[in-house]
């Protein structure tokens, strides 16, 4: 399978701009990149090295991790990041700044991944209408557990950025249906259970998984968590509308440096193309 | 004590989205044992045969000739097995586990009392266990670490932020995620996800109902004031809860106030005025953080109470002016525990201190005909370094100076 129609076949007529900005680049590509960026680690600069490798390099959509102090739905890599960011003296403000640098620099979506203290901190509306103003798309919040958070749910709807929610190969069919029904943007499908960074073995329980996701799903879906290889994004091609590799980017940055995670980002835009 | 996993403002379910069936269960299987009598039958013989339960009620006949005033009365929480109330927690929810088919269970622990009461459940119920617990404490508390590693866990130190108990309560969240079909995370405090706050107040309820119980007989009536410390907040509403349908009496806790309120070396979080409302850890309660919401580094001489959080049902009660928040510093605590030593040879652990100092601070405003009543959570062998540290003993310190070149000759 190279381009072609949008895997989730659910009707359309409520979909957001950026599930059908990722609707149309599907249009020319296998699979669509979702890269990550913890800001503020290794440092801003870095970041923005990064960042013009991302586009450089054909990614379509990045997340930027504010940093926080109690992540825990982060392994190892991003835990040490966070932390070191931190003591680095990263705050809110500085990221947000940053955020409006790059959106206006760089022609790719970008996406805020936090925790919920975060926002509530901030005030979870002026968060929301924050990242708006800034050109931030979505907004991914692993602790916003949704029946919990109406009101940052509804801040979203309000303004227009996506509240982006997770669902696992745990997700019962019910609450897959509610978290569907609930998401923005895409719907972020997480290949097993544990933290970030380890290693997911992709594989036929990986591929009933994505087929119950998109059966369920209005938008788009991507798959995240534990893609290393170009062989998993291979894999997911056809499967999923977005890949989205985190950890292994980091890890490489600090094995190879930037050249390194050139050459993988280029391994994975030909995967895309289907070269 | 709440429906919805809400106490007023605050408690909650802020969790990852991959741990919806492990919550799921536990809110499943926690409302089946909740009103079931024979659990908790089971439960209360398994304390009296294994923990010896009930514990006492002292009166501490010489204190109380020394303050001349309220007659002083101390719940013995030290005589239980492990030493520590946490024991009856453990033991509960490693029933629980049981119940739910989990072969292995996991839990945090700061000053390692609920660590080593984990550690001793797991061995008597057969369950394999591991403790994560922060760098600093492994250090603070290695009497602790030594034990849990004899009755068969694995200690884990987590390297990870402030290296305390927070940091032990994210990486148990961390294995949990991995591991929810096989294990149960044993919660330690009445902190947490729903339902961890209700079924932590829940097992420990049997403090208070014993020790109500136990004034009755010995008094026929109830105190004026009843103190706990306040880390998590478990002993707190252990013995609180019995009391609390009796509005006549006051309710106390006692937070660490470290080095005094100006410090910024302390962790209280209500006391001093500095909690915030957050969400973090998975519930939503008052905790030390800075503009952004990033946790701040707490400090105490006790390690169980060097906490960021406190449990969103004692948030609630001290909102709604149920329960009256005081800190007691490291230099009171010291204090204190000189004087329970000498003149009730009991050794409360540092942070069972905590309430004996709060209540004696008490002492001036209650008059002879007033009882008062004091949970003393744990006993406080395990903090025999930090003591001898605190009191400058300078005969002990010789002592560890002999033993070491002891180890240094025999190797």
């Amino acid at each position: 399978m190279t381009s072609g129609q949008p895997l989730s076949s659910a009707n359309r007529n409520s979909m957001s701009s950026l599930a059908d900005e990722i609707v149309a680049k599907r249009g020319q590509k296998r699979i669509l990149l979702m890269t990550h960026q913890i800001l503020g680690y290794p440092d801003f600069e870095t970041n923005y090295e990064m960042i013009r490798l991302f586009a450089e390099c054909g990614v379509d959509l990045v997340e930027l991790q504010l940093p926080f102090s109690e992540p825990i739905a982060d392994g190892p890599v991003f835990l040490k990041a966070n932390q070191e960011a931190l003591n680095r003296g990263t705050t809110v403000e500085q990221c947000l700044d940053f955020a409006r640098r790059v959106t206006e620099e760089f022609p790719l979506s970008f996406i805020f991944m936090t925790y919920y203290n975060i926002l509530y901190q901030y005030g979870v509306e002026r968060f929301v209408e924050t990242a708006r103003s800034i050109g931030i798309r979505g907004l991914i919040v692993p602790d916003a557990y949704p029946e919990e958070s109406p009101e940052y749910l509804t801040a979203c709807k309000k303004h227009g950025v996506e509240p982006i929610l997770l669902a696992t190969p745990y997700t019962p069919e019910e609450r897959l249906q509610y978290l569907s029904n609930e998401t923005g943007g895409l719907l972020y499908c997480v290949a097993r259970k544990g933290v970030t960074g380890a290693k997911t073995e992709f594989d036929q329980a990986t591929t009933d998984f994505l087929s119950r996701c998109r059966r369920h799903a209005a938008t788009p879906i991507g798959v995240g968590f534990g893609i290393q290889h170009s062989e998993d994004v291979e894999y997911l091609a056809g499967k999923s509308d977005v890949a989205i590799i985190g950890s292994q980017l980091l890890k490489l940055l600090e094995a190879e440096g930037l050249a390194g995670v050139r050459k993988f980002l280029l391994e994975l835009k030909a995967v895309t193309e289907g070269r | 004590m709440s429906t919805n996993g809400y106490y007023g403002n605050y408690g909650g379910t802020y969790i990852p989205e991959i741990l919806y069936p492990a919550f799921q269960e536990l809110n499943r299987e926690f409302e089946k044992i909740k009103n079931d009598s024979a659990f908790w039958s089971e439960y209360c013989d398994i304390l009296a045969n294994f923990s010896g339960r009930p514990t006492p009620l002292t009166y501490a006949d010489r204190l109380t000739e020394h303050f001349g005033r309220a007659k002083i009365y101390i719940k013995r929480e030290d005589l239980n097995h492990s030493g520590a109330h946490k024991l009856n927690n453990a033991l509960g929810q490693g029933l629980l586990a049981k119940r739910m088919n989990k072969t292995r269970v996991i839990a945090e622990t700061g000053a390692g009392q609920h660590g080593v009461a984990t550690a001793i459940v797991a061995a008597k119920l057969g369950l394999k266990a591991t403790i994560y617990m922060g760098r600093e404490d492994v250090e603070r508390q290695y009497a602790n670490v030594f034990w849990m590693k004899r009755f068969g866990a694995e200690v884990v130190p987590v390297e990870y932020g402030t290296r305390t108990l927070k940091d032990a309560i994210n990486e148990a969240l961390r294995d949990w995620v991995s591991s929810f079909e096989t294990t149960h995370y044993l919660l330690g405090t009445a902190s947490g996800a729903h339902p961890f706050p209700a079924i932590v107040a829940f097992f420990q309820s049997i403090i208070g109902i014993e020790a109500k119980e136990q004034i009755l007989r010995l008094e026929g009536r109830l105190p004026k004031s009843v103190y706990a410390c306040v880390g998590g907040g478990s002993n707190a509403l252990g013995v609180f809860q019995a009391f609390l349908p009796d509005t006549e009496v006051e309710l106390v806790g006692v937070e660490a106030g470290g080095k005094g309120p100006d410090s910024g070396k302390h962790a209280a979080r209500i006391a001093y005025g500095t909690g915030k409302a957050g969400v973090a850890q998975g519930y939503k309660t008052l905790f030390l953080q800075d503009e952004d919401g990033q946790m701040r580094d707490t400090y105490s001489i006790a390690a169980g109470l060097d906490y960021t959080g406190v449990s969103p049902i004692l948030a609630d009660l001290s909102e709604q002016g149920r329960v009256r928040f005081e800190a007691a510093t490291d230099d009171e605590v010291t204090q204190a525990l000189e004087l329970v030593m000498r003149k009730e040879g009991m050794i409360p652990a540092l942070e069972s201190t905590h309430a004996f100092a709060g209540a004696f601070k008490d002492m001036g405003g209650t008059s002879k005909s007033d009882i008062i009543l004091i949970n003393m959570s744990g006993r406080g062998d395990k903090d025999i370094f930090n003591i001898a540290e605190g009191l400058k003993d300078d005969e002990w310190t010789a002592f560890i100076e002999r033993k070491q070149k002891q180890y240094e000759q025999s190797r």
